[in-house]
């Protein structure tokens, strides 16, 4: 991300940080960054072309996704100040979340090992929109519009810093990271027309990518609003025009809008947008729960620009299975769905009313959107026909059904207990260190991820009988004052009841955003570890599965190589007796066998470097998802405070009004 | 009330409102508070070390004045119950806020009940307060008994009274309300307490998390690694910084409100045993007016002289009950009054403060690369 720095160019900061000004106080540097950004794209909107050309958008390939952050960004500060309606920024932000979320998409184009290394980029796309969605959903208080562009400033800048440093990493790796990284880039340069309004920043800032990828890798992705329509429109058209590459890119991004706002990580976002995100479908016996995905796109391996699906639970889990299954073998890190919960969901068939229910329900579409968000912004996954059938196709086969589901669970599970045997007996010499260091690195990981879980899932308990001893402390001052005679006592205690109730708000905002930020995320990096499922070591282990693959080859390898062995013996042997004629044959499987070798290294190699790139990809995107959400975190910490000062400072005077 | 206790309580050698409660000594199961207080007399200070029993010793020779007209019509300041160095969780419960932390409040309220009883214009001229706070030896280490006036002293029998009509509807109002409000408060306290022991949870709670947090870190040079360690230590702190908002709203609760609550409580209750004393005298005058009226010729101007004394205690009671309700009313609501605004300013410095806080972690995050 370091490229960042470079890319914000001086004089455009100014004019963001008039902007952040104005959006807001609270915002920090990095929405100015932003905003600097922003500035840039301005000027360089009107000459789209000249936008293209200029240098800043090299810099950032991973600039590029941040720029469409920032524009994201601006474009909501704009509408902030030119319309303070929520409404309005909600479809920005959405589109500022699709923009991002193409970077990633670039990123399985690859070719573009281009120059510059950002590996870091796709990530960024992540981190960016997932704060538009978050805004998305919060679109009704402006100040939370305001803390959430910060947000995904910030993140930007963050990502854009950071790339520096993963250049270094790249050369390591060579191609495998370079490819991301280029890709990102590429996502990054679209090119949105100018427009005048806030959607023309947009537009600019797009197009100031593009002239990235005139420099560095051009993939873009689309990305597109719906509302601002023509302006994405064009933005998108741009895009392609820049880039070549840019047609494998795909944004899926969704909005999520759903009802509560949790966090999103991922840019590309599967999300239930109305308020009816979920729908509970009864039939006889076999209610269950429908999720409404809606995706936003704008890319043109997608029919529509939006579309939306409604999928159950088992869809999700169906997808993963068809996933892993494809590209589980190649190494690749398939995101893992929220597991299967027969208690939550059976309390949610039985009592609807009840509130863990319907917390389990926000939990759970809450993780499945992160899931979705994850494999879309994954650039290999989203290029996975199954993929785009899930997201676009209105009926799927209902062919996974829950028990079909949990059989081929129970197989895998039968498998990976093999594959763990395996490991035993065969001990592969790990030659590759960072392979070892990974592996041990991976399940300490998951150790301290468990520990960190429960710590957070007991405050979150701990938060919610704070609001719940709020309330009836609420309610007794309450009561006391409307027994107390003293008329200014009784009219303090009153509003002494109200500013608690109004804290117990707080108190169960506060717990929800412990849940949401903390305890989801870290609950989604075990998932992503290990997984939740009793054979936690066989089953669902993504980053340890992945390794399992990359095991699996080199095996192969191994057991083609001593095949070879074997037939070269059978050569000699041959050529000793001296039997020609079997001789021949001989020589024949020797040269198949080679071949085999040669092709099984070729794999083992293939494998180990999508993994290596795999799992510096999660890394990387687990430290932005980290301080992305720490941030959310914070700003919800700080508004909070602000709320119990306001709170506070009205109650002041009530109490000094006692006489 | 405070300047017309002075003026007449010239028995008193100390500035009522200068008395503090200023450490808490542990030897053994024993507490031993250490009092001091200002010399009206010019300069100079009296300090006096006290146990429980002297504070005990000193109610019950405030309780049995029987010389004093009208003593039952006192509304006695509440002492706080026995504090316990190992406190069960019963004995826990009884205190209240006055069990949380580490003696402050405890002593806090020790001090509240001396400045109370020092302030009150009946009580302080009893010698034994003057004995109890500047006589270098301890007063009360000899065994009390335990008079009518203890509380443990009402009996369920007794309690019976409780309902007995008033002849005075103010009085009867005021029992009536004070029957209401005395539950009301006890509520009020309780879910407070459970409000601010939440409180302490979460504090607990973040403190964990912090320190789990530093686990996260992964030595080595890698930047990702080092990168994501930078975000978990920085996170340790930002939950550091929670912990100490909780923390300090927790004793915030505790040092205003919360004492505010408890005093207010065990002062009601105070009042509830006033005017139980006093519908005891009350019955007694009763009785004794119909003893009178089935009383034989011989024994009529007895029973008229037993009738006559019950009365003028009861109208002294009743006199003095009705100052003292007066007084408390005035005196509760400023009570209240403090509590609450102060309660009021620190939450606001508080979360000023850790607004603050959060505001700079968020700026170093924001800064992150």
């Amino acid at each position: 991300m370091a490229t960042s720095s470079e890319r914000s160019p001086p004089p455009f900061p100014d004019s963001e940080d008039q902007d952040v000004l104005d959006a807001e106080e609270v915002r920090g540097r990095d929405s100015d960054e932003d905003e600097d950004l922003f500035g840039m794209t301005e000027m360089d909107t009107t000459p789209t072309s000249d936008v293209s050309m200029k240098p800043p958008s090299d810099i950032m390939n991973d600039p590029l996704i941040e720029p469409m952050i920032k524009a994201d960004v601006t474009v909501e500060a704009t509408i902030d100040r030119s319309e303070v309606t929520a409404g309005v920024i909600d479809p920005l932000s959405q589109q500022e979340a699709k923009q991002t979320s193409t970077a990633p998409v670039i990123d399985l184009s690859g070719d573009s090992q281009p120059v510059t290394s950002k590996i870091a980029d796709p990530l960024v796309a992540l981190f960016s929109d997932a704060p538009p969605a978050a805004e998305a959903k919060k679109p009704s208080s402006a100040n939370v519009d305001l803390f959430d562009d910060e947000e995904g400033s910030d993140i930007f800048a963050e990502p854009l810093q950071t790339k520096p440093a993963k250049q270094p990493q790249k050369s390591l790796f060579g191609e495998p990271d370079e490819d991301v990284f280029g890709e990102p880039l590429g996502a990054i340069s679209k090119k949105p027309v100018p427009k005048d309004k806030p959607a023309d920043i947009f537009s600019q800032a797009a197009a100031s990518t593009p002239s990235v990828t005139s420099t560095v890798n051009p993939k873009t992705n689309g990305v597109h609003s719906e509302e601002d329509g023509d302006i994405f429109a064009e933005a998108t058209v741009e895009l392609s025009l820049d880039s070549p590459r840019n047609e494998r890119k795909k944004e899926a991004t969704a909005k999520p809008s759903a009802p509560a706002p949790t966090s999103l990580p991922a840019a590309a976002s599967l999300a239930k947008p109305q308020p009816p995100a979920l729908e509970e479908v009864r039939d006889g016996m076999n209610a269950y729960m429908a999720y409404k995905v809606s995706t936003q796109t704008t890319l043109p391996m997608f029919r529509n620009k939006t579309f939306t699906v409604r999928r159950r639970f088992s869809d999700f889990l169906g997808l993963y299975e068809k996933l892993s299954e494809k590209h589980g073998p190649n190494g690749f890190i398939v995101p893992p769905p929220p597991e299967k919960s027969l208690l939550g969901m059976t309390k949610v068939k039985v009592g609807k009313e009840d509130s863990s229910s319907t917390d389990f329900v926000e939990r759970r579409r809450g993780a499945l959107e992160r899931y979705l968000q994850r494999v879309v912004n994954h650039p290999s996954l989203l290029q996975d026909p199954d993929v785009r059938e899930f997201l676009e196709r209105e009926e799927l086969p209902r062919a996974v059904s829950t028990q079909a589901l949990s059989g081929a669970g129970f197989l895998k599970m039968i498998n990976k207990a093999t594959d763990a045997v395996s490991k035993m007996t065969i001990k592969m010499n790990e030659s590759d260190v960072w392979f070892e260091e990974k592996l041990q690195e991976v399940e300490s990981a998951d150790q301290q991820f468990r520990k960190l879980h429960a710590l957070v899932e007991s405050l979150v308990v701990h938060r919610k009988e704070l609001s719940l001893n709020t309330a009836s402390f609420a309610k007794s001052a309450a009561m006391l004052g409307s027994a107390e005679d003293n008329t200014a006592l009784s009219r303090a205690l009153s509003q002494l009841a109200e500013v608690e109730d109004k804290m117990e708000q707080l108190h169960q905002e506060q717990a929800a955003s412990d849940t949401f930020t903390f305890a989801e995320m870290i609950a989604d990096y075990i998932r992503l570890l290990v997984g939740f499922f009793p054979h936690r070591k066989c089953e669902f282990c993504d980053l340890q599965g992945s390794f399992d693959h990359r095991m699996k080859a080199w095996q192969r390898w191994q057991d083609a190589q001593s095949m070879l062995q074997k037939k070269r013996e059978t050569e000699a042997k041959l050529l000793w007796a001296n039997k020609p004629d079997k001789l021949q044959l001989a020589k024949e499987e020797i040269a198949e066998w080679e071949a085999k070798v040669t092709q099984y290294e070729r794999d083992f190699e293939r494998v180990s470097a999508t993994v290596r790139k795999e799992v510096i990809r999660f890394e990387r995107e687990k430290t932005k998802n980290c301080k992305r959400q720490v941030i959310t975190y914070l700003e919800c910490l700080l508004q909070s405070q602000q709320q119990l000062i306001k709170y506070w400072e009205a109650f002041l005077p009530e109490a000094k009004a006692i006489a | 009330m405070m300047e017309e206790v002075k003026e007449t309580a010239s028995v008193l050698s100390v500035h009522d409102d200068s008395i503090k409660v200023t450490e808490v000594l542990k030897e053994g199961d024993t507490l031993t508070f250490i009092i001091v207080s200002q010399k009206l007399s010019g300069t100079g200070e009296y300090h006096v070390d006290r146990t429980y029993e002297d504070f005990e010793w000193l109610q019950q020779h405030l309780f049995s004045q029987g010389d004093v007209p009208g003593i039952q019509g006192v509304i006695f300041p509440p002492l706080p119950a026995k504090p316990q160095v190992n406190a069960s969780p019963r004995s826990i419960k009884q205190l209240g806020f006055l069990a949380l932390g580490e003696c402050q409040p405890y002593c806090k309220a020790l001090e509240t009940f001396l400045q109370q009883v020092a302030a009150h214009s009946i009580l302080s001229k009893n010698k034994a307060v003057e004995v109890f706070l500047t006589s270098s030896d301890p007063p009360g280490r000899q065994k009390v008994k335990k008079n009518i006036f203890n509380r443990l002293s009402q009996a369920v029998e007794e309690m019976r009274k409780e309902g007995h009509k008033d002849v005075d509807e103010f009085f009867q109002n005021e029992r009536d309300h004070n029957l209401i409000l005395t539950g009301c408060t006890k509520t009020a306290a309780e879910k407070f307490l459970d409000v601010v022991a939440t409180e302490q949870k979460i504090a607990v709670a973040c403190g964990h998390f912090s320190t789990a947090l530093h686990l996260c870190v992964e030595p080595g040079e890698d930047p990702d690694k080092q990168a994501f360690s930078r975000v978990c230590v920085k996170l340790s702190e930002v939950f550091e910084s929670i912990k100490k908002n909780m923390t300090s709203v927790a004793e915030n609760n505790v040092n205003t409100l919360g004492l505010g609550l408890d005093l207010e409580s065990r002062y009601q209750e105070a009042e509830r045993e006033m005017l139980f004393r006093r519908t005891c005298k009350l019955v007694e005058l009763e009785n004794a007016q119909r003893n009178v009226e089935k009383a034989k010729p011989v024994k009529k101007a007895a029973m008229e002289e037993v009738k006559k004394a019950a009365e003028t205690e009861f109208e002294h009671t009743s006199g003095v009950a009705k100052q003292e309700i007066a007084r408390f009313q005035g005196a509760r609501v400023e009570m209240l009054q403090q509590a609450l605004v102060g309660w009021c300013e620190k939450q606001l410095l508080t979360a000023k403060e850790s607004a603050d806080q959060f505001n700079q972690h968020l700026e170093v995050f924001r800064g992150m690369a």
